[in-house]
């Protein structure tokens, strides 16, 4: 009975084994394909500058003003920028086929859609972080203010990969689906924005804003748990 | 008696029932209204605070309700269809959100006719007023993705899973609303004013907005019946009992 155990423990290693590496392969050629086309990342982050840049010129350029405004400013425009990378997220896959044969593989599906979603992630949330204490200087936000943007961004990023792919994944290949994957994602983004923004706000008017944080680390973890499974079955529908 | 309700998943069992409810409870849904509607405008006495206006929450509450509601009622259609795989629970999953999507915005609109004379403002970031918005929202884009796909059976599915996706979002978008909208307002506006008025409500106002939100209950089935007829007769229209049935008919 022993070595039956023992060999069951083993292909159960092996599997698992199986498994990280196909992780690990998703992730690396999400990777290598984006730094080959470099312009696309660019796009994403100039957008999001670009995007924060018009406010001081539309409401005017009062310092006092721009700071009570600057937490939301740089979360709706990087609400904005990452929805605006999700379309590339399954799209080129599908397009070529590649999708249909990460189906066909044997590890589970929502583990490899979770690794795009983390390359994804690197490549359209982390510039966006980076970028984003610069932009909040701009803006004449003070330094814990500063911590707590890059903080909450840091948190708040990947939950917007992570239900955005779910909406990337049901408009998979439909005529106009940049825009309606807007119209599915953006709400559900809303507590996102709210917490964050929330957790700049409360900081910099020297109020903690330890709650906010424990609540976004909260959806981040159910976020986690959940978009991979719901991506997963939005691509086996829209692929079938 | 045991009646074998698996029969009426059937599109084809499940079409003539509907037809012979479905005026039932439209007919139901008129006398609810018209004696709703009577016992509002005229029996209902004036409220002490807030006059003749408050009459608009015998449609207000009642829309808001269902507006909710629904949303939750489609999302159960929707989980069955995603288990099951049964064609009907689709069908009735969106022949319902039509239906909510105007109940939210007739809540939401009525809410603004209300606001005006009470508050002084169409328009209030209240907590209520916001989540109520995110709703109409959710149920544009449930109607938008099914919509945008051609093939019947993808859409169903797709939107199906955006009805879950949704569902289990409602209550993290309405609690963070709400921590949000107390974090930020000074109370300029309470809405506690309305809160104040509910437990005043005499038994006549309690009344009235029962049988208004049965009247709208009923009115939803109906009209979800009738809607889901329509459904099915387009989805299974290479069918060979509704080409037998319309020839019947003939």
């Amino acid at each position: 009975m022993k070595w039956v155990s023992s060999n069951i423990s083993i292909s159960v290693a092996i599997k698992v084994g199986f498994m990280f590496a196909a992780l690990k392969c998703v992730i690396s050629r999400d990777l290598t394909l984006a730094m080959r086309h470099r312009s696309d990342v660019l796009t994403t982050v100039f957008f999001f500058i670009i995007v924060v840049s018009l406010f001081p010129l539309g409401v005017g350029p009062e310092a006092e003003l721009l700071r009570s405004m600057a937490a939301g400013v740089v979360w709706v425009a990087a609400l904005l920028a990452s929805m605006l990378a999700l379309t590339r997220l399954f799209s080129d896959d599908y397009n070529d086929g590649t999708l249909e044969q990460l189906l066909l593989v044997p590890q589970p599906l929502a583990l490899l859609v979770f690794g795009k979603i983390l390359a994804h992630w690197l490549i359209s949330g982390v510039p966006l972080v980076l970028m984003s204490p610069l932009l909040g200087l701009q803006f004449g936000l003070g330094s814990d203010a500063l911590i707590m943007l890059v903080l909450t961004l840091l948190l708040g990023t990947p939950v917007l990969s992570l239900i955005g792919a779910i909406g990337a994944a049901l408009t998979l290949g439909l005529r106009g689906g940049g825009v309606l994957v807007s119209l599915l994602v953006l709400p559900l983004y809303i507590p996102v924005l709210i917490f964050g923004a929330g957790a700049v706000e409360a900081s910099a008017s020297g109020m903690g804003a330890q709650g906010h944080l424990s609540l976004m680390g909260a959806i981040l973890i159910l976020a986690l748990l959940l978009a991979p499974l719901a991506s997963a079955a939005a691509l086996r529908i829209s692929v079938e | 008696m045991s009646i074998n309700w698996f029969k009426y998943s059937a599109p084809s069992s499940f079409y003539p029932l509907a037809g012979k409810v479905a005026p039932w409870f439209a007919f139901t849904a008129a006398i609810l209204f018209v004696v709703g509607l009577y016992l509002s405008f005229f029996v209902a006495p004036t409220d002490y605070k807030q006059g003749e206006g408050y009459r608009i929450m015998f449609i207000h509450v009642p829309a808001a309700w269902m507006s909710m509601f629904i949303y939750i009622i489609m999302a159960c259609w929707a989980a069955a269809g995603m288990i099951w795989r049964t064609r009907l629970s689709s069908m009735m999953a969106s022949a319902l959100a039509p239906t909510g999507a105007i109940f939210t915005f007739i809540a939401l609109w009525t809410g603004a006719l209300w606001g005006k004379p009470m508050w002084g403002t169409w328009w209030v970031w209240d907590a209520r007023l916001t989540s109520e918005l995110i709703l109409l929202f959710l149920y544009i884009g449930f109607m938008a993705l099914e919509s945008a796909i051609d093939d019947p059976r993808r859409a169903a599915r797709a939107s199906g899973l955006l009805a879950l996706v949704g569902v289990i979002n409602v209550p993290i978008i309405y609690y963070s609303v709400q921590w949000w909208n107390t974090l930020h307002q000074g109370a300029s506006i309470k809405m506690s004013e309305s809160g104040g008025m509910e437990t005043s409500m005499t038994e006549i106002m309690l009344w009235t907005l029962l049988i208004m939100t049965f009247a709208c209950w009923f009115y939803t089935i109906a009209i979800a019946l009738t809607r889901v007829r329509s459904i099915i007769l387009e989805r299974e229209s290479n069918n060979v009992w509704v080409k037998e049935m319309l020839q019947g008919e003939r």
